[in-house]
């Protein structure tokens, strides 16, 4: 026995801390939600169980068209920026410009949303959008002598998935061209040397090479579009009324505005079960090494 | 003639064959600019009193900065002291950096080298909690910390996110010791020195540039951190840079951009001081831990 807890003392002390952490915040939740969904808790805080009462209550909740509407669109296009925009500047700053000094500073450059604070990066949305002549759009708008139009109150689903596209096209930029890039030199010279035009460049060498970061990229971004809404919260806060929000926000409004404990956690409780099928799903396509590759340090 | 004709032929091959690379820079320029110009306005606006047609400041000044050194009074209401979010911010980035490398480095060697029962299932757990998207749980969160009593403190926020960044951060540790020869330790502990004491001394400082990159990239997420304290955190005297710069912009009384990117600004300085230093690993490990919480 002592021999015993010897061997394990060190593994168990260095674990320890991690485990107790992931404890606390990943497996209990999950075990909280999945029973609070299940209750009517409020502000007061007691566990009142309902049985499926929350789950009817989605099913003729009124704002459930809109909201499932909103979160496919927000997804959607989101995700088309995301993929296809990032793709575009992975190939314009890795494949077209050979300078690497000058691909790496547009790089850099569009680095600046990610890393910018979400709070700053909605201020620069919000000033774009200002309903004021003093916003970007309506000084144009004054330049042409058109009165100021309230981007923000008329469009908001299109700044949603706007702000958010830029955001995300970046992560897909920076995969896509590390992809790009480890693409052999030679294969280039060879095709070069064939006669192979840009096009056909890009058609036969550089999508077949990026087509597992393709998928990897859409894949992850749907999971973090679906349960993420930092930005959303920040520029229109899902309004005006509802025309904005998606179900994430709504699961955070109910219980953190409307105090709807139980009711938010069952739509959380629905997000997790669509979040743990695509973390599978993830899973089963990429493998271990595939999934983390792209964040080891080299 | 045949010369020039030779010269005309091959200035039209040369642009022939430059021309989409010309095309990409016009591309990449085009699409470029919105990014510069916004961040450019940000440092133009906060020193102009007033900006023309929202762009060309007039009467540059420093008055958008008198925040720094009186408070911010709105319509009757006074704004806690930046001083005060500043170092709010930096209790929380700080904190949250020196747990999570901790805690990271002891799980990350562990994970690289021990031997223990369930450690293929504790591997992949690891790696599937990072794709895991935690803020669906915001709500189980909060009945936790409210339970601890920890909700409305800055500790109980420091520990959400240290938890939800930790199996990222243990993993990307974990890369570093396995590219750590095998030979070191055993010639250690033949030395004589404790498996500890090995960890301890020889093989912590062989890692330091994975712990420089994991600090970095930890207090970067932490400063700029929003949701979880802004969820829960309600008193004044928890304000970071965050929730004071989203008090000051969900204002309905103000509007004063001018004083709302003199904020940022000094908001995002050091942001943009540890971009540079570390720019190319943090652009490397963001695409891997981008998810965003």
């Amino acid at each position: 026995m002592p021999a015993l807890i010897r061997k394990w003392k060190f593994p168990f002390l260095m674990l320890g801390p991690f485990m107790i952490l992931i404890f606390l915040f990943f497996f209990l939740p999950v075990i909280l939600i999945a029973v609070l969904a299940f209750t009517g808790m409020d502000s007061s805080m007691q566990w009142t169980f309902n049985g499926l009462e929350n789950f009817k209550h989605l099913v003729s909740d009124p704002n459930l068209g809109v909201i499932l509407k909103n979160t496919c669109l927000y997804v959607f296009f989101t995700l088309l920026i995301n993929v296809f925009f990032g793709l575009i500047l992975g190939i314009l700053t890795t494949y077209f410009i050979q300078k690497e000094s000058i691909g790496l500073l547009f790089r850099t450059l569009w680095m600046l949303p990610r890393i910018s604070p979400p709070v700053v990066y909605v201020l620069l949305w919000l000033w774009f959008f200002d309903p004021s002549q003093y916003g970007v759009l309506n000084s144009f708008r004054a330049f042409l002598h058109v009165p100021p139009e309230k981007w923000l109150a008329s469009n908001p689903m299109t700044a949603v998935i706007l702000a958010n596209g830029l955001v995300g096209a970046s992560y897909g930029m920076i995969i896509f061209s590390s992809a790009i890039k480890s693409i052999p030199g030679e294969l280039i010279q060879a095709a070069r040397v064939d006669g192979a035009f840009h096009w056909a460049m890009i058609q036969d060498i550089i999508i077949p090479a990026v087509r597992w970061p393709l998928m990897f990229v859409t894949l992850w971004q749907l999971l973090s579009l679906l349960t993420s809404y930092d930005y959303i919260l920040l520029l229109t806060n899902g309004g005006p009324l509802y025309s904005s929000e998606v179900l994430a926000l709504y699961s955070y409004h109910k219980a953190f505005e409307n105090f709807q404990y139980g009711y938010g956690s069952a739509l959380a409780f629905i997000l997790v079960g669509i979040a743990l099928v695509m973390t599978t799903i993830l899973w089963k396509i990429f493998g271990m090494n595939k999934l983390m590759g792209s964040s080891r340090i080299e | 003639m045949r010369t020039i004709a030779a010269g005309a032929d091959k200035r039209i091959l040369l642009w022939k064959k430059n021309l989409p690379h010309i095309l990409a820079y016009g591309i990449l320029g085009v699409a470029t600019l919105p990014i510069i110009l916004m961040y450019l306005w940000l440092l133009l606006s906060s020193f102009a009193k007033q900006m023309k047609y929202g762009f060309i400041p007039v009467h540059i000044s420093l008055e958008n900065w008198s925040f720094l050194w009186s408070n911010v009074q709105q319509a009757g209401t006074t704004y806690p002291s930046i001083w005060l979010a500043a170092w709010n911010s930096l209790l929380f980035s700080g904190s949250l950096t020196m747990l999570e490398v901790i805690i990271g480095v002891m799980a990350g060697y562990a994970l690289s080298r021990l031997d223990f029962p369930g450690r293929k299932g504790l591997m992949k757990m690891t790696l599937l909690l990072h794709a895991f998207p935690s803020v669906a749980l915001l709500i189980a969160v909060f009945y936790i910390l409210n339970f601890l009593g920890l909700f409305d403190s800055i500790w109980g926020v420091v520990l959400v996110k240290t938890a939800l960044q930790i199996p990222m951060t243990a993993w990307i540790i974990k890369g570093f010791f396995d590219d750590v020869q095998w030979d070191v330790e055993w010639a250690g502990m033949i030395d004589g020195c404790s498996r500890f004491k090995v960890w301890y001394s020889i093989v912590i400082p062989l890692i330091k540039p994975g712990i420089a990159a994991v600090s970095i990239f930890s207090f970067l997420s932490g400063w700029s951190e929003f949701l979880l304290l802004y969820s829960f955190i309600l008193s004044d005297a928890n304000v970071t840079l965050a929730t004071y710069l989203q008090k000051l912009i969900s204002d309905p009384n103000q509007i004063n951009y001018g004083l709302l990117s003199a904020v940022s600004l000094f908001y995002m300085i050091p942001v943009l001081v540890l971009f540079i230093v570390s720019q190319k690993s943090l652009m490397q490990v963001s695409a891997g831990g981008g998810k965003r919480v």
